[in-house]
């Protein structure tokens, strides 16, 4: 019983999560797509606050000792050659694979029918490219599992402090300008 | 109790509830807020109904072996949050066509189903190639400082909002 005690929790905070997310309307195609042509900020608005939020709590309890953080290693050829083609496919598709899961149970069926086999195919391509790739794109130009702090070669807050407020400010300019 | 069955909620209202939500993600489970890895697992596992086990041997399911852990128990509560969300609403419905769509290319059903099975599988390979997505990269990676994570995320809206240009601009 103990070994399914993870399983739950990841259940119930996925519950929460898709709560929310449905909530804050982020599974509908039509606020996804809004975004990426720059008309409706609700998905930046969402992930920004959400950032600030969570970025200050995590390295709270990371400076107390409660939590170890495990910020991924990457390489330019990785995220930014990955996340190119991710974002394609985002904006063809208007659900990423967070909020699709939502936009299922939203009841859309272009996300069950087109999008979750496509998403499918997809990993599953790339896990056959993998042993090609692996060795030369996904190792180019590598930095390691590197984080902004030990980038600039300062502590955590200096970089937390004004980051947070520069998000805070960008998010006040944004409802000034009625966005 | 009536919010709970309001259709929207203030996008910084469901931010701060996301940013709080990581916070015990980590807490209680040591983990961040991820999707994207749930559906190579589960790519593995429907190939392995067809291929056997010999699937496990590929390097990338070595990596991440095909099977259900707690990130996908995540995304599978995430429709049933949805579900709950919008029930509670009202505003669950069958839908095959999005509205926005339908005002630029129509509401044929096989146009946009082939569009969005295309999306997915850019959306699939790009998710694995830069190893997370929109939540493991753009809310829980950037909030960790990752350097991997900003470069990420910033490249995801690059590419979206250059397709969506594309698309609604441009063909449309």
């Amino acid at each position: 019983m103990k070994t399914r005690m993870p399983l739950v929790w990841g259940f119930l905070f996925g519950m929460v999560f898709g709560f929310l997310l449905q909530k804050g309307g982020v599974t509908k195609y039509d606020v996804i797509i809004g975004q990426l042509l720059l008309k409706d900020f609700t998905v930046v608005k969402i992930m920004l606050s959400a950032v600030v939020t969570g970025m200050i709590g995590i390295h709270l309890m990371k400076s107390l000792g409660w939590i170890r953080l495990d910020p991924k290693p990457g390489s330019w050829g990785k995220n930014a050659i990955g996340g190119l083609i991710f974002g394609l496919g985002f904006a063809l598709l208007g659900y990423c694979p967070g909020t699709i899961a939502g936009a299922i149970g939203n009841g859309y069926l272009d996300a069950l029918v087109g999008g979750l086999a496509g998403i499918l195919l997809g990993s599953g391509l790339f896990a056959a490219a993998y042993p090609r790739l692996r060795g030369s794109v996904l190792k180019r130009g590598d930095f390691g599992a590197l984080t902004l702090p030990r980038l600039f070669k300062v502590g955590d807050w200096v970089v937390i402090v004004p980051l947070s407020i520069l998000i805070v400010l960008l998010l006040y300019l944004l409802e000034r300008a009625g966005l | 109790m009536n919010w709970l069955r309001d259709v929207g909620w203030s996008p910084y209202a469901v931010g701060i509830g996301i940013g709080v939500l990581s916070w015990f993600t980590w807490l209680i489970s040591g983990k961040p807020l991820g999707c994207s890895t749930s559906f190579a697992r589960s790519a593995g596992m429907i190939e392995k109904l067809f291929r056997g086990n010999r699937v496990e041997a590929k390097p990338y399911y070595q990596e991440f072996q095909p099977t259900v852990d707690w990130q996908w128990m995540l995304v599978l509560g995430m429709v049933f949050g949805a579900l709950a969300s919008s029930l509670l609403s009202g505003d669950f419905r069958w839908q095959w066509v999005p509205a926005q769509w339908a005002a630029a290319f129509g509401t044929g059903v096989p146009i946009r189903l082939a569009v969005a099975l295309l999306g997915g599988i850019l959306l699939g390979v790009g998710a694995r190639w830069a190893d997370g997505c929109t939540s493991g990269h753009g809310i829980s990676g950037t909030m960790q400082l990752a350097v991997s994570s900003w470069i990420s995320a910033i490249c995801f809206f690059v590419g979206g909002i250059v397709m969506a240009q594309l698309l609604f601009v441009v063909i449309a």
